[in-house]
């Protein structure tokens, strides 16, 4: 034992090696790993009636995806959902973060972070059953939709989506140093100058990162529309039926592609912004 | 870095040439047989071993009590003292789910519907039944034996169970008069736009085309699970109509019991047992078989092929179909039992009339489900009809 630590001392990039060896395992391995097999399966397909999957390479998958008008539907509904969705908690969140990262007294200050985040510690399921309830014909809330559908759908989302926009702009808002906001005032500008040139450049990546978040949920999510939006569908949902109901692995594959490349032209476009680095 | 990313592209580019390789018109016809399929050869069990003290079973909610949901309705424990056969049920929310489970290997036995069971048996998940060791299997209904959805070539794969209508039911406050026919629930100018409550599997299809048989005869219907491909569009063209009406679609029982009770939808098609728990919670609701005739369920029981368990299997099976548990299930999930027995058993002794349980006229006028093949099922030769996949394909873009 002595002999292996002694061993490792004197060589300190294997022990650097050594300890990263784990958590790069998991990484490649798990996360990368299950990723990759996700897009490989993509070119397969099954056999129509019997389900098993028939190992063929082919870029049918692909073809229906884009041929078929009906999914070029539900992808833009679903991006329109998760950017609605990211807009709606940023303009709440940020009022909220604000109070209580530049408003609040340190004791208040924990007392409402902590509020920001009990609702995360509920089931998901009854969040969304319960907005269901509210939003019935007969329910307390009623008027804020026509109905199950898209607009329930959106108003459930950014619901539960809230919580992970408030705590980055209040970090964000929390460090930024108060003496930025009392010079600019110092210097003559009123509050909204002071906020469009000082507070929100400097917040803006904060807010960002939130919004990675608060969309990324959105565009993956098929529980809350399943409870509350009707008869409409989102992506999640097609991955879903063609998992539960086809048993059509393949294509819920491809389809499953689709939120990850926006995720990708997302991440590439907010990287200019430095969001990444407030992660 | 540079040098990485180059890699990685030559990576991705690999991939896709690999992917390019073709793209496949993969369309083989299945090879012929007494139902346009071959089942995958397997032996049904010859004589029964010792019980295994295990059973893992696969089951519509309802199916499988052992008091966890009421104590009073549990017929699993009973089972357990008499077999040894220590049981886990598993419930399952759909026949698409059900057969996506018995793909994992770990389930003994299966409360199959007709959607499931031939897809079961096709890809070799569910094996042949004998029927010599399942003693009660002499009593059950003989309208309910070697059908097509529980039988190939004269094979039988499981044990009949119970069967029942995908029943009209409608809100009697909000919806005057009575209907009659399904096209409250179709027809474009239905008063109950925006209140309607439609079921949530690409099998609903059949329900369009039972309604096609009666309204548009030219169309040449004569089994909704048997659809080409003219009669297949008409169908999902009545159903995309129908969208615009229709409030949600469920998959879930109990969110279609809230919905009525809310008066979120006032018209739907639903189970006997969700009108039972809807009613029980005071919204005032009726049920029937429209002047169409109804879409419908019979479930067998059927043994997984690689079950380790196939003694305790067997017993499960002769069990579920003795007179007094078939009257207990029946009775429970509100449902025509498929032992005649079991009306005698009933605490309500007027169920077995209520379902029709013994008529054997109303059983036929059920189109019970059944997996869409490409074969038609109705005997055609001439023409291809819509296989499953394609109808899942279609529920998607109905769906819209």
């Amino acid at each position: 034992m002595t002999a292996l630590s002694a061993f490792f001392y004197r060589k300190p990039r294997l022990r650097l090696g050594f300890l990263l060896s784990a958590p790069l395992l998991w990484l490649g391995l798990a996360y990368l790993g299950a990723l990759a097999a996700l897009f490989v399966t993509a070119f397969w397909h099954t056999d129509a009636f019997t389900g098993q999957v028939v190992v063929e390479w082919s870029l049918d998958n692909f073809k229906t995806l884009f041929s078929d008008a009906v999914y070029r539907t539900i992808t833009f509904r679903t991006v329109g959902i998760a950017a609605l969705v990211t807009v709606i908690d940023a303009v709440i969140a940020f009022p909220m973060a604000y109070a209580m990262a530049k408003l609040a007294s340190p004791r208040a200050q924990r007392i409402l972070v902590i509020a920001v985040m009990t609702p995360l510690w509920a089931s998901y399921l009854v969040k969304a059953y319960a907005w269901r309830s509210m939003l019935s014909g007969n329910g307390a809330l009623s008027w804020l939709s026509p109905g199950y559908g898209v607009t329930a759908t959106i108003i459930t989302l950014s619901y539960l989506w809230l919580p992970y926009m408030i705590l980055p702009i209040y970090a964000g808002l929390d460090r930024l140093p108060d003496s930025l906001v009392d010079a600019s005032g110092d210097l003559g500008a009123r509050s909204l100058r002071t906020f469009r040139s000082v507070i929100l450049p400097l917040t803006f990546p904060a807010i960002v990162a939130g919004s990675i978040f608060t969309f990324s949920l959105s565009l993956g999510d098929y529980i809350a529309v399943k409870i509350v939006g009707g008869t409409s569908q989102m992506l999640g949902n097609v991955v879903y039926d063609n998992i539960g109901a086809a048993n059509n692995l393949p294509f819920a594959a491809t389809v499953a592609t689709v939120p990850v490349v926006i995720m990708l032209v997302y991440l590439a476009a907010v990287r200019r912004t430095g969001a990444l680095d407030n992660l | 870095m540079k040098n990485r990313k180059t890699r990685l592209a030559g990576l991705l580019g690999a991939s896709l040439l690999l992917a390019a390789c073709g793209t496949s018109g993969s369309n083989s016809a299945a090879p012929p047989g007494a139902q346009g399929f071959t089942p995958p050869k397997l032996e049904a069990l010859k004589a029964l071993g010792q019980p295994e003290g295990q059973l893992n079973v696969l089951a519509w909610p309802g199916y499988a009590e052992n008091g966890a949901n009421d104590p009073k309705v549990n017929w699993v424990t009973p089972f357990e003292q008499q077999t040894g056969c220590k049981v886990n049920v598993k419930p399952f929310g759909t026949s698409d789910e059900a057969v996506t489970l018995m793909k994992t290997g770990q389930y003994d036995v299966v409360s199959a519907s007709g959607d499931a069971s031939l897809r079961l048996v096709a890809s070799g998940d569910a094996e042949p039944v004998n029927t010599a060791l399942v003693p009660n299997y002499a009593d059950v209904q003989p309208f309910l034996k070697d059908k097509s959805w529980n039988s190939v070539g004269g094979v039988s794969y499981g044990i009949p169970h119970g069967w029942g209508a995908n029943l009209l039911t409608w809100r009697t406050d909000k919806v005057t008069p009575a209907p009659t026919s399904w096209s409250v629930m179709f027809d474009a100018n239905s008063p109950y736009k925006g209140k309607v409550i439609a079921y949530d599997s690409p099998i609903y299809i059949a329900d369009a085309a039972l309604y096609l048989m009666a309204h548009q005869p030219d169309l040449g219907i004569k089994n909704p699970y048997a659809l080409d491909d003219k009669q297949f569009t008409a169908a999902v063209n009545l159903l995309k109509q129908q969208r615009p009406l229709v409030s949600e679609y469920w998959s879930d029982y109990l969110k279609e019991s809230q919905a009525l009770k809310n008066a979120d939808a006032v018209v739907g098609t639903a189970w006997q047992v969700t009108v039972n728990l809807t009613k029980g919670e005071g919204a005032p609701l009726e049920a029937s078989v429209p002047s169409e005739g109804a879409t419908g369920w019979s479930d067998t029981w059927m043994v997984a092929a690689k079950s380790q368990h196939k003694t305790c299997a067997y017993k499960w099976l002769d069990y579920i179909v003795s007179p007094k548990v078939n009257a207990q299930v029946a009775e429970y999930f509100g449902e025509a039992p498929a032992n005649p027995k079991a009306c005698a058993e009933m605490t309500d002794k007027t169920l077995c009339d209520t379902y029709h349980a013994n008529d054997a006229g109303y059983a036929s006028k059920i189109a019970y489900w059944t997996t869409p093949i490409q074969q038609c099922l109705d005997g055609r030769t001439d023409v291809k009809c819509k296989d499953y996949g394609e109808w899942t394909k279609a529920w998607t873009e109905i769906k819209g």
